[in-house]
């Protein structure tokens, strides 16, 4: 029952903040006015209001689910988009589409993002599946080093051929080139959060091992590159809108997870509501900090989202074992008893 | 189940050589033997957990190869060492995986009936909502047994399931098996390393020295002085206790 109660308030949260952000900005939109038929704020909340909004939700919801699966299938609480390289390649896969393609619409560009995340994710994948180290720590570690391995070969390529200003909104994640007509890509978070969802038992059991998935029939290398895949085409179709958001799918799945378990049927909704909230919290400090100017949530969500997490530990720490359990994180840090299998 | 010139080698060490053997149905079966004898390889190569480089395994009239995965699961199942601990599961929810090879993600009324029944059945009715990593190294092995008897399969193979156990969960988990063969008439295959374990609670053992089958029988057969003394290169006493044969070794 007391399962229930954080879904629903999560729920209703997310809603009250959805209707709130609609409201804010530098152009004054009113219920009244809108009832009245202003065609102007209708127009605004149409053509830039609403766009955002949902582009929001899906990037909280899309960047935690991604997340989510990336740190089952991998066996690691600290992999995550940023950490297992798939932003990264997406970024890659952008410039190259840039390059190559300067007529290029935005679908082309996902294209060639979801090609290049994809792939990205799946050779990080392979690469910790060989090395002996399982090290907890030392999995993200090989993670950001390759991520920046590829942020390095584009910075350089986008030098080399100019493209540095063009490749910037794609490097810092914002919301304010959030338009109607330019951002509906985002829409493909929701079909393959919904598949994540058919697949979240499969994924749980790759996340036990090989061995448990042989034993109870499941293809575990079909599965595991099949999650990375999803996970890295909802990454992908997330970088190509609104450029890199980082720390969400790190964050949000661990904090559901410390409350509610690890069984994906039982917290995938509940890490996609509390992800769409933290990152529409984000974005509506953003807004108002230096209004009427807008700072990148990618800014407010690393500082809120570090903030966050150091409050997490702390209260952790105070509150000893009850209900969560901090020997978890603790484990993560411990390296002696870090090692998986 | 049959096996026939069983081979696997890893870099031209051949760590399973030429090994044949006919598990009996109905009764449990220890495989003994010193450290890198290939006790464990054999039973992952049966489990088709890896692949082998040559022979026949033969499981119900197939070769264990042609089985459907999702089939062989409904009649076949191991557990290893090497389970993901860390996992924030409940014991419930972790049963309910042994359900998996028949419904999938869908649980039916006669799912939940057997996962309730292997719960009640290891004795963790109590702790069903406890996440798997806050128990002691005892329950938690008796909630991946309860995951397998929710598997409902014939075959169970277990590889060490008294690995890290203290003597009282150790000899709990071997009377477990035991009931496993007797009440629910389940054939068990293990890997054992505490011979004495192997004498008092199977019905046959298999002994292996170098990847090869030094000894295999009965359990009064293959527990003599003279046998334990060759494989494991040390001196031996067998006394009876209960009527069973046990090993002193020094």
């Amino acid at each position: 029952m007391k399962k229930n109660h954080l879904t629903i308030g999560l729920a209703i949260c997310l809603f009250l903040l959805s209707i709130w952000s609609l409201f804010l900005g530098v152009m004054d939109i009113s219920i009244a006015g809108l009832l009245s038929g202003n065609l102007e704020e209708l127009e605004i909340l149409l053509i830039s209001r609403l766009p955002r909004l949902l582009a929001i939700l899906c990037t909280g919801v899309g960047m935690s689910v991604a997340g989510l699966i990336m740190q089952q299938l991998c066996m690691n609480k600290f992999v995550s988009p940023t950490t297992g390289a798939t932003i990264s390649s997406a970024q890659l896969g952008i410039l190259l589409a840039l390059l190559f393609m300067p007529s290029s619409t935005i679908w082309t560009r996902a294209i060639f993002a979801f090609v290049t995340a994809t792939l990205g994710t799946w050779i990080f994948v392979f690469f910790i599946q060989r090395i002996h180290y399982k090290d907890v720590v030392m999995v993200p570690l090989v993670g950001i080093m390759f991520g920046n391995v590829i942020g390095g070969i584009t910075n350089y390529l986008a030098y080399k051929y100019e493209m540095t200003q063009a490749l910037s909104s794609w490097l810092v994640g914002h919301f304010s080139i959030v338009l109607r007509g330019r951002y509906e890509i985002v829409f493909l978070v929701v079909p393959l959060v919904i598949l994540a969802f058919i697949f979240a038992n499969h994924f749980n059991i790759v996340g036990m091992g090989k061995d448990f998935s042989s034993n109870l029939g499941v293809n575990h290398n079909l599965i595991l590159f099949f999650g990375l895949t999803i996970a890295a085409m909802i990454t992908a179709s997330i970088v190509v809108v609104v450029g890199s958001i980082s720390y969400i799918g790190l964050i949000v799945p661990n904090i559901v997870a410390l409350f509610k378990g690890d069984r994906i049927k039982g917290t995938l909704l509940d890490t996609a509501l509390f992800g769409a909230v933290f990152v529409l919290i984000c974005d509506m400090i953003g807004r108002q900090i230096i209004a009427p100017y807008e700072l990148p949530i990618e800014l407010i969500v690393g500082v809120l989202g570090s903030i966050l997490f150091v409050i997490l530990l702390l209260y952790r720490l105070k509150n000893g074992r009850k209900s969560v359990k901090p020997k978890e994180l603790f484990k993560k840090r411990n390296i002696k008893n870090g090692y998986l299998n | 189940m049959l096996i026939h010139n069983l081979k696997k080698s890893y870099n031209s060490k051949t760590v399973v050589d030429s090994v044949s053997l006919e598990i009996p149905k109905g009764c449990v079966l220890s495989m003994i033997g010193p450290n890198g004898a290939g006790k464990s390889t054999v039973l992952n190569l049966i489990s088709r957990l890896i692949a082998r480089d040559a022979g026949d395994i033969t499981f119900k009239g197939k070769d264990i190869s042609s089985w459907k995965n999702k089939e062989l699961a409904k009649h076949l199942a191991i557990l290893t060492q090497s389970n993901n601990v860390q996992m924030k599961l409940t014991i419930r929810e972790l049963v309910a995986f042994g359900r998996f090879p028949y419904s999938g993600s869908q649980l039916t009324a006669e799912d939940n009936q057997k996962i309730d029944e292997a719960i009640a059945y290891m004795e963790l009715t109590d702790l069903s909502d406890r996440f798997i990593d806050e128990l002691s190294g005892g329950q938690r092995q008796r909630a991946y047994i309860a995951m397998v008897i929710a598997q409902d399969t014939e075959y169970i193979l277990l590889d060490e399931p008294t690995n890290n156990l203290d003597i009282y969960h150790s000899s709990n988990m071997m009377k477990i098996i035991r009931r496993l063969c007797d009440d629910l008439g389940k054939t068990v295959v293990l890997v054992l390393h505490e011979i004495n374990y192997a004498a008092f609670y199977s019905d046959y053992i298999c002994a292996f020295v170098n990847g090869q089958v030094a000894k295999f029988g009965t359990v009064s057969e293959v527990m003599t002085k003279e046998t334990l003394s060759e494989i494991y290169n040390v001196d031996f006493e067998i006394q009876e206790i209960e009527g069973k044969p046990l090993s002193i070794y020094y």
